[in-house]
Order: structure tokens, then C-alpha cells, then sequence
């Protein structure tokens, strides 16, 4: 069987048979495939009196006056039952976790452990964990199953078809909404999506700004600040409302930074003009809820979950070994704060919250954690098994005000992508550039923001 | 002067004539079954006036007045 | 030319080729079908795997691997990214394509969408030019009932030529018939005849001149009428697909025509 030769002569052949039609042909040749699947089915199908309820719900999502009113209220709706759901749930996780970790103590007591060991095992290794279960379980199991039932009904697609104008008009693709809303389950999932999308520029930038879009680990934190701090001030009733609306809130400000650094990117290190963008706008289906349920929870929940464990565990107990290891009578943990101190004054923050991010590295549930162990294991001991235990921290021992929330909000919204993410970036991109800068971008935007912030608010005497 | 796809006001119907592009462009338009002679309704505008969802063969799909520029139609009314 | 396909047989080629792992030597079931036709949860069902299945296009982007037992005997699934043609004008439409073609699956079953056949038809028809071995899978019929749409599946059979077997995954209805059909086809008990499209006159006759020299060339590897036209239309994704899959040097000249 030869080869090469006959091939070459074969396309040769094949051009010298068609002739210059040839740019014709693909034309023909679906045309033809077309015609032939239109006579089938018209033989094939019947339809009888159908009444086109998908096209009744689109007209109403997609529509110029309810078409944003409803996503913000699905968003807040979604963001709502989070919140005021995982209050009760969080609380008593917290009460019966910190429960045990008093029997733990009394154990190790009672079987004469050194000190060291237990400040290890308890106050650093199960501390942490106890903190990651309790923060983050709660609102992850009410959000990824409602984040699901829309994504199952084909609510997303809708998103897409919505925003679209915005991000043509930051040179991006459209299905850039879709890999920004499956960020919001998780960044690496968000940067895996991001391969929908054909043209490599488009791709880059969606993969690039996918941070901006606050994920699941990042989603307690927020809501936890925002219960804390800004609904602190009003009546007990509005308690979820203020902080759902805060939250909700973020979430358009991250929308609106990624659009606009989409832009930046497109007129700088990206540039191009948008490619063709296609999008199918599918049946509606009805969701299995059965199956979301146990689905979202069993997979997504505890897998993210399990992860953040994985993580939290010798997290806690490095940082409690660094918050006790003195050198002269100041801790490690106290000296590296300090150190990053004057520059964390800027952004409106304080060292052991910088700190508390750079060490959330690999995942950032365990920002919050961090921060509260290396907040606590310098200080007094506290039962922090409430919200309200934790406002006193942080506030009566710490000088937090509700500048510092929001500076450290901004910030958990902006900044570096977790390990996880980082390694994605690398996996799919293959470059390690483009995965510094997927750190770098994110970065320079949260200081810049939280300096602006910080200045502005102590500059109009708010603070 | 032939109408294009994107002239199309929503609730019309129209006919492919012709796909002003070439390569890859004009690929990806044919594989959305917008060949001559298929009929095309606008289903829906975007909120903010772009992109419009056309019903092509039985699927609704969104195109950017770009790409829906390239299609040259002729008008059914409704 | 000397392909290393012929030399190492199928499941050797596959191991190569597509990361198939060393013991797979069993039944290999390829999905394949438009988007949003239910191919993951078709997947899911049958493998018990829980791949998550969303309703927005593009989500099964890489193929997955799953298998499951029936009657049994151990088979592959293999769910290939949903896409509108076979026609290589996107990563995922040549990724679909190059595993129907090359990886030669014992069975590609298309998964269509009963309330939308028309658009689904055109990729039947696409997969038929390049496989004989072809089940149809008329999904979401629970759907088309609810929007009372009627697919009349025998005639459906006939006209194709090949198995047609009617299904809600969503809910299991259907897929006893289906892997019925899909063991028959795998072991040669039932033979499908695809129904072969009629180009124009113009193509047809540039085909029957070429197809024997494809035969000449390639043997019977591909199916000589399908790359006949791919041929015609001067599709260079084809000519890089079999550079990759079949070594690179016997194709370099093709490479340099096509230029």
C-alpha cells in the first residue's frame, strides 16, 4: 500500500475535479445533509396544538424591563435563603463542635498531655476544622443545591444571552457569563469552563478575571462579615436582608470589575476585537430535585468541603505553632504581622489580616479561620461559638471598625486566586506567566481598591 | 439591496438567501443550519438590544449583530 | 501507506491514541449527539457515574469514560462534547469526530432530542457517512410528550436505516430497548444499513471518481466515500487528524499540497 505519493496526487485529484467551485462545496454538501434531515423528520414527526411555554418564559427573562430585575432578584433570592438559612445550622455547629473541643481538653488533662500537645491538636489542628465545618457547611449546602436547580433549569444560558452586550463591549465573549457562574461554585471549575470558549484571547481573559467572582470558599467569609458588621447596626428583622443586600451587592461590584478589567485587558496586554459568538438557548427542563439535592450536597458540598479540611487541618496547627514559638517575648506569627503591618495600614487592613490571606494560599475558606486563630491564640481565650463572640473580638479587642470589614471584603473579593486555581491556570494555559498573572491582576486590583477605599472614607471624616 | 438577518424585527420570519462570509465563519454559520432555504424566526432581543435568539430549526440560538449581518434574507413577514 | 492502525490492531491503537487503559479490551459504546440532548445524563445512568449534567451548552467539553455491565459483558462509554456537525470547524466537533473515526467505537450511539429531530437529524446523518455502526437514541421523549410532539420511531428506522430506540434517561424509561439494540449491533446480530445521502449530480460524480483511489490509498481504514468528500471540500482538519493518529512522515506531503 503506497502512500504519499497516491495521497498527495489523490488531493491533487480532487481538486482538479471540482475545480475552482471547491470553496463551494461545503456549502453544497450541507446543504444536501440539511435537506435530507428536513424531509425525514417532516415524515417522522407530528406535532399537534403545542402551546410554546419556553418562548412565553423568555419573553419575560430576556425582556428589556424584566430581564435585569430578575436576575438581581434570583441573585438576592438565592443569596437570601443562604444566609438566613445557614444562620441556625451554623450556630449550633459551632455550639456542639465547640462542645467537643472542651471535652478534648478535658481529655488531654485528664491524661496529663504536655501543653504543647494540646495547643497543637486542639487549639491549632481541631480549632481550625471546627471553624471551616461550622463557618462553611451551612451556607454551602443551601447554595450549591439553588445555585444547581437554576443551572439545571437553563436559567444560565439566559445570563449569558443578557450581559452579552456588556462583555462584546469589554471585548470579551459572551460565554464569559456562563465560566463567571460557574466560578461562583468554584474558581478551578470556573477556569476548567472556560475551554467553551474557542477564541484563545477570549479564553485568556475569561480564565484571567474568573477570580473576581467571589467561590464557594470565599462566599461564608463575605456573608459572615456582612452579618456581622453591616447588618450590626440595624433591627434584628433586617438582619439578613442587610447583609443579603450587601453580599448581592459585592457580587455585582465583582461583575463590574471584571467587565472593566476585561476591557483594560482587551485594549493592553490582550488586544483583538471579539471573535463570532454563537449561543444555543436550550429547553427549559424540569430539574430533578431529588437528585440535585443529593447530588450538590453528597459531590459538590463535600468534596469542596473535604478539601478545605485537607487544608485547614495542619493550617490550624502550623499557625498555632507560629502564633506560640517566641522569639524574645513576640510571637512569629505577631513578628511576620508586624512586619506586614505598616503596609496593611494603607488598604485599611491590619498585618494579621494580610497575613491571614497570604497564608490562605491553598484555599481561601481558610482565610477567616486563620485570621481568627491568630488573632485568639495570641490573646485571651474565648468560646467564639457565636457571630456575636466574634464581633467582640474583632471589634473590642482587635479596633475593627466597619471600614476594616469592608476593606477586608474587598479584598477577600479581590486577591489572588487559591493554590487550586492557580495550578488550573497553569494546567490549562501551559504557562506559568499567564498563571502569575491570574495572581498578579487580582492582586493589584484589590490593593489599589482597598487603598482608594481606605483613603477616601478617612479623608470624608466617615470613619 | 437584500435585507440581513439582523434587520429582522422580533416575531418575523425569514428566508436564508445567501451567507456573506467565507472560511471558518461561514463554516460555523452553515453547521447552525442557516442554509439558503431555511426558514429563520427572531425569537427574542437581548435586553440591551444585542444579541437577538433566532429559532433555526427548531433551536434557539443567540448571534451578535455581526454575525447575523452576514446573513443575507429575504422577508416572510410574520 | 503504513499505518500503524493496521499494524497493532484496535484496542492497541485506542490505548495509544485516546489513553485507552491497557484492559480495556471490551466493547467500546461512543455518545455522541447535539447539545443539550442528554448525553450526560444518558452517561450517568448507565455507568452510575455522577458526572454532573447542567443545562447549558458546552458543559462536556472533554470526553468522559465510564463502563457498565450488561448481560454480563463489561462495555466502555465513552461521552463524546455535544456538537451541531461532525464538520471540524471547532475543537469539540473534531474531537467528536476523530474518536467516531478513528478510535472506531463498536457502536456510536446518537443521542437526539425528540422535540427538536430535525437539527438532531443533520448529525445523525453526518455520523451514518462515517460509521455503519450507529444506534439512534430518540431522548427526551417525556418532553416531547409534555409538549405534544410525536416522533414515529419505526418509520424513523426505516428511513435511517439503522436502530432507533426511544428514551427519557431523565427517568429510565427506554434503556432496556436501548442496550438490546446496542448489544445486538456490537456483536454483529443486527447489521445496520445507514441510508446514504444524495449529493447533486456534480459531487456525485467527482466521488465515484475519486472514491477508488481513496480505496487504493487508505484501504479500507475510513469510509472511502466520507473522506472522498472530505477530500473535495478540501478539509485540512482531516489531513492533521490522520497525521496525528497515523504518524507523521506519510503525511507531510498532503500537508504541502493542501498549503
Amino acid at each position: 500500500m503506497n502512500s504519499d505519493n497516491s495521497m498527495s496526487s489523490l488531493l491533487k485529484e480532487a481538486q482538479g475535479i471540482i475545480g475552482p467551485q471547491q470553496g463551494q462545496m461545503r456549502d453544497r454538501i450541507v446543504n444536501s445533509i440539511y435537506q435530507t434531515a428536513e424531509s425525514i423528520a417532516a415524515s417522522t414527526v407530528s406535532t399537534s396544538g403545542k402551546v410554546d411555554w419556553d418562548r412565553k418564559i423568555d419573553k419575560i427573562i430576556t425582556s428589556k424591563i424584566w430581564g435585569f430585575p430578575i436576575m438581581l432578584a434570583l441573585l438576592t433570592v438565592v443569596l437570601w435563603i443562604t444566609i438566613t438559612g445557614a444562620n441556625v445550622p451554623s450556630s449550633l455547629l459551632a455550639e456542639g463542635l465547640f462542645w467537643i473541643e472542651a471535652k478534648l481538653t478535658d481529655f488531654f488533662m485528664a491524661v496529663n498531655a504536655s501543653e504543647w500537645l494540646h495547643g497543637f491538636l486542639v487549639l491549632g489542628v481541631y480549632r481550625g476544622l471546627a471553624w471551616v465545618v461550622s463557618v462553611m457547611l451551612p451556607p454551602m449546602a443551601i447554595f450549591f443545591p439553588l445555585f444547581t436547580l437554576l443551572e439545571d433549569l437553563g436559567y444560565l444560558p439566559r445570563v449569558a444571552f443578557n450581559l452579552d452586550r456588556f462583555f462584546k463591549g469589554a471585548g470579551a465573549h459572551g460565554k464569559q457569563a456562563l465560566t463567571m457562574s460557574m466560578g461562583f461554585g468554584c474558581n478551578a471549575a470556573g477556569v476548567i469552563a472556560c475551554r467553551i470558549i474557542e477564541s484563545p484571547r477570549e479564553r485568556l481573559i475569561a480564565t484571567l478575571t474568573n477570580a473576581f467572582v467571589p467561590c464557594n470558599g470565599r462566599f461564608p467569609t463575605l456573608i459572615a462579615l456582612a452579618t456581622i458588621f453591616i447588618s450590626g447596626s440595624v433591627a434584628v428583622t433586617f438582619k439578613s436582608a442587610a447583609a443579603t443586600l450587601t453580599v448581592a451587592g459585592l457580587v455585582v461590584v465583582g461583575i463590574a470589575i471584571t467587565l472593566l478589567v476585561s476591557f483594560l485587558l482587551t485594549k493592553t496586554l490582550l488586544r483583538g476585537i471579539p471573535s463570532s459568538f454563537t449561543l444555543e438557548l436550550p429547553p427549559y427542563r424540569k430539574p430533578q430535585v431529588g437528585q440535585v439535592l443529593i447530588r450538590s450536597v453528597l459531590d459538590r458540598t463535600i468534596f469542596v468541603l473535604a478539601r478545605a479540611m485537607i487544608i485547614a487541618a495542619p493550617a490550624g496547627g502550623i499557625v498555632w505553632i507560629l502564633a506560640n514559638t517566641m522569639i524574645g517575648d513576640t510571637s512569629i506569627l505577631a513578628l511576620v504581622a508586624g512586619w506586614l503591618d505598616p503596609f496593611a495600614r494603607h488598604m485599611g487592613l491590619d498585618g494579621f489580616i494580610l497575613m491571614a490571606f497570604i497564608c490562605g494560599l491553598p484555599a481561601n475558606e481558610i482565610v477567616f479561620p486563620i485570621l481568627i486563630m491568630s488573632y485568639v491564640s495570641g490573646g485571651a481565650m474565648m468560646e467564639l461559638d457565636s457571630l456575636k463572640a466574634l464581633r467582640q473580638l474583632l471589634v473590642e479587642q482587635h479596633g475593627w471598625t466597619w471600614l476594616t470589614a469592608l476593606c477586608t471584603t474587598l479584598f477577600v473579593l479581590c486577591h489572588w486566586p487559591c493554590g487550586t486555581t492557580l495550578f488550573t491556570i497553569q494546567r490549562e494555559q501551559k504557562s506559568w506567566y499567564w498563571m502569575f498573572m491570574a495572581a498578579l491582576i487580582p492582586t493589584l486590583v484589590g490593593i489599589v481598591l482597598c487603598i482608594a477605599v481606605n483613603y477616601l472614607v478617612r479623608g470624608l471624616g466617615l470613619v | 439591496m437584500c435585507p440581513t438577518l439582523n434587520n429582522i424585527p422580533v416575531g418575523c420570519n425569514a428566508l436564508v438567501k445567501k451567507i456573506n462570509a467565507s472560511g471558518i465563519k461561514k463554516r460555523r454559520l452553515l453547521d447552525l443550519g442557516l442554509v439558503p432555504g431555511t426558514k429563520v424566526e427572531a425569537v427574542g432581543r437581548s435586553p440591551l438590544g444585542d444579541p437577538t435568539a433566532y429559532n433555526i430549526r427548531g433551536a434557539v440560538i443567540a448571534l451578535r449583530n455581526e454575525e447575523a449581518s452576514m446573513v443575507q434574507v429575504s422577508k416572510l413577514g410574520n | 501507506m503504513g499505518l500503524t492502525y493496521q499494524s497493532t490492531g484496535t484496542a492497541a491503537f485506542r490505548e495509544e491514541a485516546f489513553n485507552f487503559s491497557a484492559d480495556d479490551k471490551q466493547p467500546v459504546i461512543a455518545l455522541a449527539g447535539n447539545p443539550n440532548t442528554g448525553k450526560s445524563t444518558l452517561f450517568n445512568l448507565l455507568t452510575g457515574l455522577r458526572q454532573h449534567t447542567g443545562n447549558w451548552p458546552g458543559k462536556t467539553v472533554l470526553q468522559s469514560k465510564g463502563s457498565f455491565i450488561h448481560q454480563g459483558i463489561k462495555y466502555t462509554v465513552v461521552d463524546l462534547p455535544g456538537t451541531y456537525s461532525l464538520l471540524a470547524n471547532s475543537i469539540e466537533e473534531q474531537v467528536a469526530r476523530d474518536f467516531i473515526c478513528f478510535a472506531k467505537p463498536d457502536v456510536t450511539v446518537v443521542v437526539v432530542d425528540a422535540t427538536c429531530l430535525e437539527r438532531n437529524l443533520n448529525f445523525v446523518l453526518q455520523v451514518m457517512e462515517i460509521t455503519n455502526k450507529v444506534v439512534v437514541c430518540v431522548n427526551l421523549i417525556d418532553e416531547a410528550r409534555r409538549k405534544k410532539i410525536q416522533v414515529h420511531t419505526d418509520k424513523l428506522r426505516k428511513m435511517l436505516g439503522v436502530p432507533v430506540a426511544s428514551t427519557a434517561a431523565n427517568i429510565g424509561e427506554g434503556i432496556p430497548k436501548l442496550l438490546d439494540l446496542v448489544s445486538k449491533v456490537v456483536f454483529d446480530k443486527l447489521k445496520p444499513k445507514p441510508v446514504q445521502i444524495k449529493y447533486d449530480k456534480e459531487i456525485e460524480e467527482a466521488v465515484s471518481k475519486l472514491e477508488p483511489k481513496v480505496i487504493e490509498a487508505l484501504g479500507s481504514e475510513l469510509n472511502s466515500r466520507w473522506v472522498a468528500l472530505r477530500l473535495l471540500e478540501g478539509d485540512t482538519t482531516l489531513i492533521q487528524s490522520l497525521e496525528n493518529y497515523y504518524g507523521k512522515q506519510h503525511l507531510q506531503t498532503l500537508q504541502e499540497v493542501l498549503a
